[in-house]
């Protein structure tokens, strides 16, 4: 069944059943999202998405909320620019979002201070560097949820992470913070694979950007150069 | 740069995710620890017995399984916790999870004697931070630290709802009241109950220690309802007008209905008990003092919605409820009001304020972190276990007997038209006589502070004040908070609004979970933000972002403003943020976060400035 309701001001029919973002996307309406993943059960906890829809006190977010029969809806009324603009600035004041450019991007969009908040304590951890396959650097994590959830019943069903803390001190961790190795974890990668900020990252990509060489990680691996696999001679 | 685990997704992750179900490799056991535990003193075979009970209950068991573990060892191990996993089933990264997000486990060793000062604003008005230093001194140590022989620990905490006995503290799980220092006083064990006002219906068994099942009398209204068919029991609370008195003021018929209409056995019915909210004290009042009148009300909403099952879920901090609560249990079973039609379980939070939230309530009980649910699906279809459920606040339940054996008309005698029934009032900080009053719906703000004697005078620097200070002068105030640390700041301005839902409404504030705490003159509205601002920051579940960093900016924010560091522009980011979270957050409690900060800043914007 098809569903008629207007978007900023523009009336469109899609499908019943589809949320307000599936059916911008539909559109060409751009909204933007953070915590919003395909593959994983979402959330709505990042509220960058939210919209104004008329009749509802609060701001809704596009991610859940499904379009219905007659709704109006503003994707960027003055009240969602504020809101989206201050949960920018207020990312950049909590953590390190240099491996997030579609965020940076997004703050220059809506004119997002990086400095909106001085004196703000920052979320600050040592990196984790304690297996072969990656490492977790939690001062880009912006718990977005998403490890978790594919480490759980949205795809692996390892259960090896989960949260540590509350509030504004939440963060990512093991069972009593034990290594990784010591965990369930199974080195699937899927984590790796849906980390949004560089969190979680390859630990081969992370010590090139250490400025390892290729060889000098081949050696720490495996404890001997790479071969080439044609001729058999040791690579550059 | 490529790699194979987000090619794993790209090939995957955009299908519908009961096919990414296929990469899962249950390979080893996710609630065994395998290595990694050294093996140390912690006698398990203690644990093993404990355990048992628990085991039934599978996840739902773990607050319970943890309780027992932490009264067992002190603290919670890691190899007693890896024992509750395995027993209960829980992954043991869920486990640690669930252990870090309530204030009230400890995932490292902790004093023998745990000492929870209450720092919230009705506490600090009589000198909590005094009271705090001196024990820290005495015992050498600072707050929210250990004595080195692990004989004590000391803890500033959030609001311990013993608001009118201030200032007030919590030895292990025993309530101390009224602690003066100057004279070496106190008060240690149950705490007294002060309750007056015009009307003693909700409390007319309130005030004299906990009233037995032979002093309550039978269930009377109880056998009324069960004469009655079910739906004529809901009609008969949404006639009565009943709206919920948690603070969302929601119609109390309306969600029996929801529930009693929807598909799905069983259904539940839930005691909100976790009151928290800074200045509230008046369930702790109801059940511990009349225990029946909240199982009675359960009751009947049991058989208006078919449940057969019922959870009184009970703050952490108010741990000394239970054993009245579970004898007055055992009395209602002995006399046939529960039992296998419908019976009660009682749950103990752990410390999370966000779990008076409804469905982070549910959540609670279900053995997980506190995080509110996205919403719709409400919990009258998809509430506990995702069961329909009913879930009430004490002081609402504490209504229905009396709905019941009054009639909807009846019970309409009471309050006024659009506000029907009566209101309990928690009031607390610079008032003569502050305590729990029970008035009728329409009083006025004057009224109740007159009841409870007017603003105090007491430690009042009165040479300050010009004209000087007299008792009871009402006039003399310079600001109630009103609704709690969620609620918004009222002046002497209001003092003739009429207390009900309407009024409040036009004048802006909010009845919450009615809350009246009177700050005087003299009184630095600063440094109440401040705490309120702490307040937040502590109890954010972290799930949201606009609440998770909003609380925390903001608090940073109040801090500052406090110190006298005022920064420019510091009122317009209290104010975005505010606005952000209020607007985008998820729950109730992001929603609120900032509605005092957000009423001072429109009563006093000179506070926000730089003095």
């Amino acid at each position: 069944m098809t569903i008629t309701f207007s978007m900023d001001g523009k009336e469109i029919s899609v499908e019943q059943g589809l949320t307000l973002l599936d059916a911008a996307r539909e559109n060409g309406t751009d909204i933007p999202t953070i915590c919003f993943h395909e593959a994983t059960t979402s959330n709505a906890l990042c509220r960058i998405c939210v919209v104004e829809v008329e009749g509802m006190r609060l701001l809704q977010p596009a991610c859940i909320v499904q379009a219905a029969e007659g709704m109006k809806v503003q994707t960027r009324s003055e009240r969602v620019v504020r809101a989206r603009k201050t949960i920018l600035e207020m990312l950049a004041s909590t953590l390190d979002l240099s491996d997030a450019p579609e965020i940076l991007t997004l703050m220059d969009q809506y004119g997002a201070k990086a400095d909106r908040f001085p004196e703000a304590e920052r979320r600050e951890s040592a990196v984790k560097d304690d297996n072969p396959m990656y490492i977790r650097d939690y001062s880009k994590c912006l718990l977005c949820w998403r490890c978790v959830q594919v480490c759980a019943d949205d795809a692996q069903y390892t259960f090896a992470i989960n949260f540590e803390g509350r509030g504004y001190e939440t963060q990512i961790g093991t069972f009593f913070d034990h290594a990784i190795p010591e965990t369930t974890c199974v080195l699937c990668g899927q984590c790796v694979g849906v980390c949004p900020t560089g969190a979680l990252k390859p630990k081969r990509e992370y010590l090139l950007e250490q400025g390892l060489s290729p060889q000098e990680i081949s050696v720490m691996n495996t404890g001997r150069k790479r071969r080439s696999k044609v001729t058999g001679q040791k690579s550059e | 740069m490529q790699f194979v685990a987000v090619s794993i997704i790209g090939c995957f992750g955009l299908r519908p995710r009961n096919d990414i179900r296929f990469l899962a490799i249950p390979c080893i056991s996710v609630y065994t620890l395998h290595i990694g535990v050294p093996m140390s003193e912690i006698d398990l075979t203690r644990l093993h017995p404990v355990l048992d009970s628990y085991i039934p209950l599978g996840r739902s068991g773990l607050l319970p399984a943890l309780h027992a573990a932490q009264r067992l060892y002190g603290w919670l191990p890691q190899e007693a916790a890896a024992e509750v996993a395995r027993s209960l089933k829980v992954p043991l990264a869920d486990v640690h999870g669930v252990i870090e997000f309530y204030s009230l486990f400890y995932n490292e060793p902790v004093g023998k004697r745990i000492i929870r000062v209450c720092t919230d604003p009705a506490c600090a008005l009589k000198g909590a931070d005094g009271l705090l230093h001196h024990l820290c001194s005495h015992h050498g140590i600072e707050p929210n630290a250990t004595t080195s022989d692990l004989s004590l620990t000391i803890e500033a905490s959030p609001c311990l709802g013993l608001c009118e006995h201030a200032p007030a503290a919590l030895v292990d799980d025993k309530a101390e009241t009224n602690i003066d220092l100057e004279a070496g006083s106190y008060e240690l064990g149950r705490p007294k109950s002060i309750v007056d006002g015009s009307l003693r219906l909700l409390t007319a068994h309130c005030g004299n220690g906990t009233t037995s099942l032979a002093k309550y009398g039978e269930y009377a209204a109880l056998k009324k309802a069960l004469t009655m068919k079910p739906e004529d029991v809901i009609a008969e609370i949404k006639s009565a007008g009943l709206v919920g008195r948690g603070g969302a003021a929601f119609p109390t018929g309306v969600k029996w209905e929801g529930a009693a209409k929807a598909d799905g056995a069983p259904k539940y019915v839930v005691c909100n008990a976790d009151e928290s909210e800074p200045g509230t004290f008046k369930d702790r009042v109801l059940l511990l003092d009349d225990p029946h009148r909240t199982i009675e009300g359960m009751c009947i909403a049991a058989h208006a919605i078919g449940a057969t099952k019922g959870y009184i879920y009970v703050r952490g901090e108010y741990p000394y409820i239970v054993p009245a609560l579970e004898n007055a249990l055992t009395e209602a079973r002995e006399a046939g009001y529960l039992g296998e039609r419908f019976d009660i379980e009682v749950r103990l939070g752990a410390g999370a304020y966000i779990c008076g939230e409804e469905t982070a309530l549910f959540e609670s009980i279900e053995g997980k972190r506190g995080f509110p649910r996205v919403k719709p699906p409400f919990p009258t279809t998809n509430g506990l276990f995702d069961q329909p459920t009913v879930i009430n606040n004490v002081e609402t339940l504490c209504n229905v007997p009396l709905i019941i054996t009054e009639g909807a008309a009846g019970y309409r005698r009471i309050g006024t038209e659009k506000s029907p029934g009566p209101k309990l009032f928690c009031v607390s900080g610079d008032v003569a006589k502050p305590g729990l009053y029970e008035v009728p719906f329409g009083v006025t703000l004057r009224e109740l502070l007159e009841m409870a004697g007017g603003p105090s005078t007491e430690g009042l620097d009165k040479e300050r004040l010009d004209p000087p200070l007299r008792a009871n002068e009402t006039d003399r105030i310079q600001g109630v908070l009103f609704g709690g640390a969620a609620g918004a700041f009222a002046t002497s301005a209001h003092l003739d609004v009429k207390l009900t839902f309407e009024d409040l409404r036009a004048a802006g504030l909010p009845l919450g979970s009615g809350v009246v705490m009177v700050f005087n003159e003299t009184r630095d509205l600063r440094d109440v933000l401040k705490r309120l601002g702490k307040f937040f920051a502590h109890e954010s579940c972290g799930k949201c972002y606009p609440c998770q960093m909003g609380t925390q900016r903001q608090m940073e924010i109040l801090d500052r403003i406090a110190a006298g560091n005022v920064l420019d522009g510091d009122m317009r980011r209290l104010q975005d943020v505010g606005w952000t979270m209020t607007d985008a957050s998820l729950c109730g409690l992001g929603q609120t976060a900032a509605g005092a900060v957000l009423s001072a800043i429109k009563l006093w914007p000179e506070l926000f400035v730089e003095r």
